[in-house]
């Protein structure tokens, strides 16, 4: 055997055995360093004669191949074994808690008049918006309320002066007689709003949330009032089918005006919308009283449509079992964080309005 | 309206079941408010068993009963009478109950000593006979398995509550609700003839109107009733009385309220000999008195429409009479009047003095000025059955005489409202039985309005009489359509839902607080914004419009922070007011944050909130609804309730007068004053409609993308400058110096203390250089370097720290 492939059996079994990484290093300046043992190899490599030279050189090089192999396993080995070592002293509990994180919420009455305006978005309304201080005759007179009519009754008003010329809004109803003398027909158009009124008790807040809808066009009537109460209902409580009941009443500016209640029932204190025999109003509609088209300057033989007004409070607390009207307002932070919607969750039509 | 559901058949010859008739109440537009038993003071009576009875140990007499009433444990009763025995089955009355015959209330009391739960009864005692000798002993085949259940058997009607809306002030009577349901097909409206009276002689008060400017009464009907004898209603009448929720008084007022309710026709009656000479309906003088018939005095005012005699007003016409003339059981002679009263004189007198009556409430929303003799004959007939007199001639005094309304009611309305169609033949049937008279024309009919329908007044009122007579369930539904023409949201309107979700997802909780406040908070608040009073505010906390969203927020932040929960993160978006004028208010988005960051946190260190928190926030919520924080010009100045040195505000644009948005950490006085408890508080504000928004889409908004690849060099600097030098103006130096080359800047230290004089702090930045078209090479680097350093100690007064 020659002296190279001595060498190379020699360095070959000290890489097997279970040496330190300082071994490895030593054993890579023994070959392979200025004087190394395998480099001096190559030096000689000059001085060999013609015919050895082939022979020598290939030896050489595969004894340099070899050797280089098995110490680049050897220090990849060291390598793995190192982090394998400290991944065993880097163990944590996990089920620690996380670093903190707040979780923001949207309140129940916001998400609803989101939902509410989705869907109304897809039959073509718009959204309007009107002052919460109105005067005196947008909120009543030019919705054909005079001043000595008994309706105003049933409206508990707050005024802002001894004249009684400016008030806070008793309904969103002044968001259409603003809609309509600002622009020209056809009119489709939803106003959510605050509305005020001055009753407080376990049912009444003074200050309440309600939507109001506007649909002036050529030949409105009440079967599209019908069709797009019913739409909207449906959409809004989520349910395949419903019960819907119109039923005759009065509002001073609309003619023929119409309650509406809608089915439910009753199962382990939960209302079941769309069920059972027992009747819930919800809201208040009719067709626009020629008087306050007159009013606002809409040619009432050419134009006809439909008004609503929805108490979106309530809708709310039918829709996600809430049952104190209070609560809404009352800023229990636990109530937020139980009824509160999370700010990521917006209604809209093509993911749904609610998970 | 409430009355007893059989009351309908004196009007309505029908064959429908209650239910039926409810249901037809309802689809007609008169809701069913409640269909109950007339609550009675007979219920209280039960049936009981004598299960044990003992000797009284303190006297001979009485005995100790327990008596079984149906529950889980018997009472005990002391009973004198000498039937109580075992096993008797008898009546109980428990404590609270009334007794009939001597109109006691029970209650628990010691009788010699020994406790005694309610009453055992006798006949006597509950008015059934005169059988007082010992209690009553029920029939065991009868009464064996009713124990506990009720003695008294309601076998009275069961009262019906209507809502009736303010138009329709015909179904304020009885009468009106069965011809609404005649012509609803509920049956057929009965036609009474009135009984002949005989009137003899005429009536001998004379009545004037005056003719004056706001005459409240137009005409004044009355008529005399002579030597009767007043006296308790008969039965029938107590009955009718009695389901409407009312007691039983005489038979002359007992028949009025009977007409009021039965014909929808107030009356009044007068005792005749207590008027003096002549009835006056006239306009009051200022000052004058009433001695109301509820016992309160009014002083009126100027113009209210008043029934007087010689010496001063009797009654307020309408509304309420006075006691100086009203009627008793002892009168003899009455007048009885029958009138018609403006609904707006009414209206302003009833609210001026604050009253409430059932005539009032009628005559405001309007009676039937026709009805005044039917009303006058049917009382006067009914006191003459009960309590005897001679009626006279009825003399009616008009101002106005009252003529019908005429409407002229195209056919083909019906249809283009309601969109669907009716048969000529069947509005005619309707219209008339609800009272107009149809006179049929070319394609419309013209229409004579019966003078009980006040409410009706043009064209589109009949059709709501057809339609709803007809049934709401008859109008077809539309489908709606699914085109949009306009978008659903303006821009406004975008900004207001991005803006509340976006400070939603940074950990706060969305509040909707009224839009009121207390007056003293508020004026803590709201600068020099003038406050917006309530005139009629519902309490005295709530007495102004808020002027900052902080005024609500900050007490519900307490009431939270007195529920022991500490880190607090809420806000609201909303209104706030600088004017008592429509559009005197701006949309406010606010937020309050209380307490520590990482409180209990076993891996992040806890520490106060604080004003770069609520900066964070607010300028992260900004970038959020597209608004460039380069621009931001950002100062100190903020509201006076945030603290001085720890606050500040935002300008969108350098040039911009007025901040879009206000942040710090909330003033000392402020927590002090309300009380608040808390280890820090910091709050921001945005104002919604000092936002400029681009008029551009997103898709307009977007710049050329550009980058570059050659290689970036980062250099730090150190400079020491005036604690007053404003950070914000130092970074604008150095971006300013070179577009081209100057990428990004950023502040990552800021030095005060050892090695710096006391008036100066030391600000250290990383400043990023890179060159869109080439490789920066040592001599680009070193002359940006220090032209960064010249222009930097040149501009601001710093110097380079080495």
């Amino acid at each position: 055997m020659s002296d190279i492939l001595k060498l190379k059996e020699e360095y070959l079994k000290k890489l097997s055995e279970n040496i330190s990484l300082e071994n490895i290093n030593q054993i890579k300046s023994e070959l392979f360093g200025k004087n190394g043992k395998i480099t001096n190899e190559f030096k000689k490599i000059s001085n060999i004669s013609a015919d050895e030279k082939k022979k020598f050189a290939s030896e050489v090089n595969s004894a340099k191949d070899e050797i280089q192999t098995a110490i680049e396993k050897k220090i990849k080995d060291f390598e793995i074994e190192q982090i394998n070592s400290k991944l065993q002293s880097e163990k944590v509990d996990v089920t620690l808690p996380e670093r903190s994180f707040v979780q923001g919420k949207i309140h129940p009455v916001s998400q609803v008049i989101d939902e509410i305006s989705s869907i109304f978005s897809e039959i073509g309304f718009s959204v309007e918006e009107g002052p919460d201080v109105e005067n005196e005759y947008n909120n009543f007179t030019a919705l054909n309320t005079p001043d000595n009519h008994p309706a105003r009754d049933m409206h508990d008003t707050f005024y802002l002066d001894h004249k009684k010329e400016f008030l806070l809004r008793t309904h969103t109803s002044p968001v259409q007689v603003r809609t309509m003398l600002k622009g020209k027909p056809p009119f489709k158009i939803i106003a959510p709003g605050r509305t005020y009124r001055s009753d407080s008790d376990q049912t009444h807040a003074p200050m309440f949330h309600q939507v109001e809808g506007l649909h002036i066009d050529k030949n409105i009537n009440m079967g599209h009032l019908k069709g797009c109460l019913n739409h909207f209902i449906k959409e809004f409580f989520e349910v395949e089918k419903i019960k819907m009941r119109f039923r005759p009443s009065h509002f001073p500016f609309t003619e023929p005006s119409a309650e509406v209640d809608i089915g439910y029932e009753l199962k382990d204190g939960k209302i079941i919308i769309g069920e059972g025999d027992k009747w819930l109003e919800i809201l208040g509609c009719g067709m626009v009283h020629p008087n306050v088209l007159k009013n606002v300057k809409v040619n009432t033989s050419k134009y006809q449509g439909y008004a609503f007004g929805i108490g979106i409070d309530r809708l709310a607390m039918l829709k996600y079992g809430i049952n104190d009207l209070r609560a809404f307002f009352d800023t229990d932070y636990r109530w937020i964080s139980h009824f509160g919607f999370d700010p990521l969750d917006v209604p809209s039509n093509y993911r749904g309005l609610s998970r | 309206m409430k009355f007893a559901v059989d009351w309908l058949t004196d009007h309505l010859d029908t064959k429908l079941n209650d239910h039926k008739i409810i249901d037809k109440l309802t689809n007609i537009g008169l809701e069913v408010e409640s269909f109950e038993n007339q609550t009675s003071e007979f219920d209280d009576f039960i049936v009981g068993k004598i299960v044990n009875t003992e000797k009284h140990p303190n006297a001979d007499r009485l005995r100790l009963c327990d008596v079984d009433i149906g529950k889980s444990e018997t009472v005990k009763v002391v009973c004198g009478a000498p039937n109580a025995k075992n096993n008797l089955y008898t009546v109980y009355a428990p404590p609270g109950t009334i007794i009939p015959k001597n109109q006691m209330k029970l209650s628990v009391s010691k009788i010699r000593g020994v406790t005694s739960y309610g009453m055992l009864c006798s006949e006597s005692e509950l008015n059934i006979s005169n059988e007082s000798e010992g209690i009553i002993d029920l029939n065991v085949k009868k009464y064996g398995n009713q124990i506990g259940k009720k003695y008294f058997k309601n076998s009275s009607p069961k009262v019906i509550d209507l809502s009736i809306t303010p138009n329709r002030a015909d179904c304020l009577g009885v009468k009106g609700v069965a011809r609404d349901l005649a012509a609803a097909g509920a049956g057929k409206l009965k036609q009474k003839k009135l009984h002949k009276i005989k009137f003899s002689g005429s009536q001998k008060i004379k009545v004037k109107i005056t003719k004056e400017k706001n005459q409240g009464c137009t005409s004044f009907g009355s008529c005399l009733i002579k030597g009767i004898k007043n006296t308790e209603s008969p039965k029938w009448l107590k009955d009718k009385i009695l389901s409407l929720g009312q007691k039983p008084i005489s038979a002359v007022v007992d028949i009025t309220n009977y007409i009021m309710i039965d014909l929808n026709r107030p009356l009044h009656a007068y005792d005749a000999d207590k008027i003096d000479k002549g009835i006056i309906v006239r306009n009051s003088k200022k000052g004058e008195k009433l001695d109301a018939l509820d016992n309160k005095k009014y002083i009126l005012d100027e113009g209210m429409c008043v029934i007087s005699d010689n010496s001063g007003v009797l009654g307020l016409g309408g509304i309420i009479g006075g006691t100086k003339s009203g009627t008793e059981l002892g009168t003899t002679n009455i007048l009885l009047e029958s009138a018609y009263f403006e609904p707006k004189s009414i209206r302003s007198t009833s609210k001026r003095l604050g009253i409430d009556t059932d005539a009032k409430f009628r005559f405001e929303r309007g009676i039937d000025p026709n009805s005044i003799e039917e009303g006058l004959v049917k009382a006067a007939e009914l006191i003459q059955k009960i309590c005897g007199g001679t009626v006279s001639k009825l003399d009616v005094v008009k101002n106005e005489k009252f003529k019908n309304k005429n409407v002229k009611f195209p056919i083909g309305l019906f249809k283009q409202i309601t969109g669907f169609e009716i048969k000529s033949n069947e509005i005619i049937r309707i219209l008339k039985d609800l009272g107009f008279l149809v006179k049929q024309n070319e394609g419309h009919f013209n229409l004579t309005v019966p003078s009980w329908r006040h409410d009706i007044a043009q064209a589109i009122d009949v059709v709501e009489e057809i339609v709803r007579i007809k049934g709401y369930d008859k109008i077809k539904m539309e489908i709606p359509e699914k085109t949009r023409k306009k978008p659903t949201l303006n821009k406004q309107q975008k900004l207001f839902h991005l803006l509340q979700r976006s400070v939603a997802s940074k950990g706060y909780y969305e509040t909707i607080t009224w839009s009121f406040t207390d007056s003293r908070i508020n004026d803590m608040l709201k600068g020099d914004k003038q406050s917006v009073e309530i005139v009629n505010p519902i309490s005295s906390d709530l007495n102004v419009l808020r002027s900052s969203i902080f005024s609500n927020l900050l007490s519900y932040l307490k009431k939270n922070l007195d529920r022991d929960i500490k880190d607090i993160s809420l806000f609201e978006i909303g209104p706030t007011f600088y004017g008592n004028k429509p559009g005197q208010q701006e949309i406010v988005i606010g937020a309050l944050r209380s307490g520590l960051v990482s409180r209990l946190n076993w891996i992040e260190k806890e520490r106060k909130l604080d004003v770069f928190d609520a900066k964070r926030d607010v300028i992260q919520s900004l970038v959020e609804i597209g608004l460039d924080q380069n621009k931001f010009k950002i100062t100190s100045k903020a509201p006076s309730y945030y603290h001085p040195g720890k606050s500040g505000s935002i300008n969108q644009n350098n040039g911009e007068r007025v901040p879009i948005a206000y942040f710090g950490e909330i003033h000392p006085n402020i927590l002090q004053k309300l009380e608040i408890k808390t280890e820090a508080l910091i709050l921001f504000e945005i104002y919604l409609d000092r936002v400029k928004l681009s008029k551009n889409k997103l898709k307009d908004q977007k710049r050329k993308y550009q980058f570059s690849d050659f290689q970036k060099s980062e250099r730090d600097f150190a400079f020491i400058i005036d604690k007053t030098f404003k950070v914000q103006e130092l970074v604008k130096i150095i971006s300013e110096i070179d577009n081209s080359l100057i990428r990004d800047v950023k502040v990552f230290d800021l030095y005060e203390g050892e090695n710096i004089p006391n008036d100066k702090k030391s600000i250290a930045l990383n400043v990023t250089i890179q060159s869109m078209d080439k490789s920066l090479n040592d001599h680009d680097l070193e002359k940006i370097n220090k032209l960064i350093i010249s222009t930097v100690e040149t501009k601001s007064g710093a110097k380079i720290r080495s």
